[in-house]
C-alpha cells in the first residue's frame, strides 16, 4: 500500500525530457593575455550592449591552446561574468582546463562542430590578429534559396550558392557572396568591419548595407541592376562596380 | 506507407482547395487509394468542391478529439471507390488542431490509404504550419503576380525550415510549384507575369500551368472536381500535373496563347 500521495504511480507525469538545440555565441580566444582580453571584451560588447547582457555564452580555448598559451579558466570565467556574460560550456581545453571547468560546474563541450549552417550570432572573437590567420576566417555556406521571411547571420564571410529572395535578410560580420539573384536585404560587415564587401551575380536587392552604410533599392541607379556587382565602402559612400 | 501531399500557398484564393480536389481525384484515378483531408477548420470549403457536403456526419476536429473513429469520419466520394474525403469542421478554429492528433491520424491513415493529400488554409498561422508540418511532398499554388508569388516564397521558406522533415534532419520536403490561374494572352499584354518570370523569381520545379477557365469555377459550383471534365483546358492541365507527378514526362501546355485553325495549321510555336 502506498502511504503518501505523491508517490502514487498513477499520478500523471509532470515532467519529461526534450531534445532541443540552442544558439548560444562562442567566444573563441587567441590570445592568453588578460588585460587585453578585458580590454578587446568590452569593446565588443559595447557595440551591442543589449545583445551580450546575460547572454549565455561558450568559450573556445583550443586555437589558444593550439599556440601553447595557457589561460586559467577560473579567471577567465570571472571576467565573462564581470561583462554580465553567463558561460555554460567550455570546449577545446587542455585537461587541466576540463577539470577546473567541471569544478566550477560549467559544462565541457566536445570539439567537434556539428553547429547547423544558419547559425545565427555566432561570435568568432579574434582577440589577436595574428596575420596567418586569416585564411581560417569563419565561412557560412548556404546552398539553398534563401526564401522570403528567412534570415541568415554568419560571424564571419557568408556565401550563397543560389539566390536571396525579396523580403529574405543576409547578414555577416565579413563578406557577402551570392552566386544568384540577389533581391533581397544584404548586409555585410555588420560588427562595424569597413572593409567587408558584397558580391553577387545579379543585383536587384531591397537593401544593401556596409558596416551601417546602406542603400535602399530605389536609390540603386539602372545602369548597376541586374548583372555581376561588388560593392564596397570608400570614405563612408558604398561604391558599386560592374565585376566583369 | 503513404505519401503525405501539402498543397499550400501562404496566399488566399489562388486554388488550393480546387487544386486538392482534383488532383486527389487523379490520383484516386489513377488507382491509389487517396484520402483528401481539410485543413480550413472553421472555414470548411473541401466538401462543397467535392460534392460531398450533404453527408458530413463527422469531422476533422471529431477525430481528433476521439468522438468519432477515422472510419465514421472518412467519406467516399460518389465518382470513385478508391477517394476518400476527411472534411474540416466549421464550428471550431484552427486552435482545435493539435500536432499530437494531426500526427496520430496521418499515422493511421497512412497504413491504408497509398496517398494524402492535405489541403492547407491560407496564411502562414497553426492551420497552415500542421498542415505541413508532417508532409513530404508540397505543391506551392500560385498565381501568376507579384504578392501571390511573394507569398509562395514565403511558405517555401517556412517548408525547408519548420518542417517535421527539416526538424528531424530528415530528406527535404519535395517541392513542386503548381502555377494557377494563368491567361498567356494577359501575359501578352504585360498585366501578368509569365511562366519564366516566376520561376525566375521562386527556382522551382515546374509542375504544372492551369489555365484561367470559366470549367473551374462551374465544376466548384456543381461539386465536381475540375479533373474529372476531360473536355476542359483546366482538367486536362490537372490531369498532365497528376502524371508528371506520378513520373511521366509530358510536355507543358497551356502556355501558350490559343492558335485558330489557320494558326494550327502553319503555325511553328
Amino acid at each position: 500500500m502506498s502511504t503518501t500521495v505523491t508517490k502514487n504511480p498513477s499520478s500523471p507525469a509532470i515532467l519529461e525530457f526534450k531534445s532541443s538545440t540552442f544558439s548560444v555565441p562562442v567566444l573563441v580566444l587567441s590570445g592568453s593575455d588578460v588585460d587585453l582580453i578585458q580590454e578587446q571584451l568590452e569593446r565588443k560588447i559595447s557595440l551591442a550592449p543589449e545583445f551580450f547582457k546575460n547572454s549565455p555564452v561558450v568559450f573556445d580555448l583550443q586555437l589558444l591552446n593550439k599556440q601553447g598559451l595557457c589561460l586559467d579558466v577560473a579567471t577567465l570565467v570571472d571576467i565573462l561574468i564581470k561583462f554580465k556574460l553567463l558561460p555554460i560550456g567550455i570546449r577545446g581545453g587542455t585537461s587541466g582546463q576540463v577539470e577546473i571547468a567541471n569544478s566550477l560546474h560549467i559544462p565541457v563541450y566536445s570539439i567537434h562542430n556539428n553547429l547547423s549552417q544558419t547559425e545565427p550570432f555566432q561570435q568568432h572573437n579574434k582577440i589577436q590578429t595574428l596575420p596567418e590567420q586569416t585564411g581560417a576566417t569563419l565561412n557560412t555556406l548556404i546552398n539553398h534559396p534563401v526564401r522570403s521571411g528567412q534570415r541568415i547571420y554568419s560571424a564571419g564571410d557568408l556565401t550563397v550558392a543560389a539566390q536571396v529572395s525579396a523580403g529574405a535578410e543576409i547578414l555577416a560580420e565579413g563578406n557577402i557572396h551570392v552566386y544568384g539573384a540577389l533581391r533581397g536585404r544584404a548586409l555585410a560587415g555588420v560588427q562595424g568591419d569597413i572593409n567587408a564587401r558584397i558580391f553577387c551575380f545579379d543585383l536587384q536587392a531591397d537593401l544593401i548595407s556596409i558596416a551601417g552604410n546602406y542603400k535602399i533599392s530605389e536609390d540603386l541607379d539602372d545602369n548597376v541592376r541586374n548583372k555581376p556587382v561588388q560593392i564596397y565602402l570608400r570614405e563612408n559612400s558604398l561604391i558599386i562596380k560592374d565585376l566583369v | 506507407m503513404a505519401r503525405i501531399i501539402v498543397v499550400t500557398s501562404g496566399k488566399g484564393g489562388v486554388g488550393k482547395t480546387t487544386t486538392s480536389a482534383a488532383i486527389a481525384m487523379g490520383l484516386a484515378k489513377k488507382g491509389h487509394k487517396t484520402a483528401v483531408i481539410d485543413f480550413d477548420v472553421g472555414l470548411r470549403n473541401l466538401d462543397l468542391i467535392m460534392g460531398c457536403e450533404r453527408r458530413v456526419v463527422y469531422d476533422f476536429v471529431n477525430v481528433i478529439n476521439g468522438e468519432a473513429s477515422l472510419n465514421q469520419a472518412l467519406i467516399r466520394d460518389k465518382h470513385c471507390d478508391l477517394l476518400y474525403v476527411l472534411p474540416a469542421s466549421q464550428t471550431r478554429d484552427k486552435d482545435a488542431l493539435t500536432q499530437e492528433g494531426v500526427g496520430k491520424i496521418l499515422d493511421d491513415l497512412s497504413k491504408d490509404f497509398k496517398y494524402i493529400v492535405c489541403d492547407s488554409p491560407a496564411g502562414i498561422e497553426k492551420g497552415a504550419h500542421l498542415a505541413m508540418y508532417f508532409a513530404d511532398d508540397a505543391f506551392v499554388i500560385t498565381n501568376p503576380e507579384v504578392s501571390s508569388v511573394r507569398d509562395s516564397d514565403r511558405m517555401l521558406g517556412i517548408l525547408s525550415s519548420k518542417s517535421r522533415r527539416a526538424e528531424q534532419n530528415l530528406e527535404p520536403i519535395k517541392e513542386y510549384l503548381v502555377l494557377t490561374r494563368y491567361s498567356p494572352e494577359r501575359v501578352r499584354l504585360g498585366d501578368m507575369l509569365s511562366v519564366d518570370d516566376v520561376q525566375d523569381i521562386l527556382s522551382l520545379h515546374l509542375l504544372g500551368v492551369i489555365p484561367e477557365s470559366k470549367s473551374v469555377l462551374s465544376a466548384s459550383n456543381s461539386g465536381i472536381p475540375v479533373i474529372l471534365d476531360e473536355k476542359s483546358d483546366a482538367g486536362q492541365a490537372y490531369e498532365d500535373i497528376v502524371a508528371r507527378y506520378l513520373g511521366e514526362e509530358r510536355p507543358h501546355r497551356f502556355i501558350d496563347e490559343k492558335k485558330g485553325l489557320f494558326g494550327k495549321l502553319f503555325g511553328g510555336k
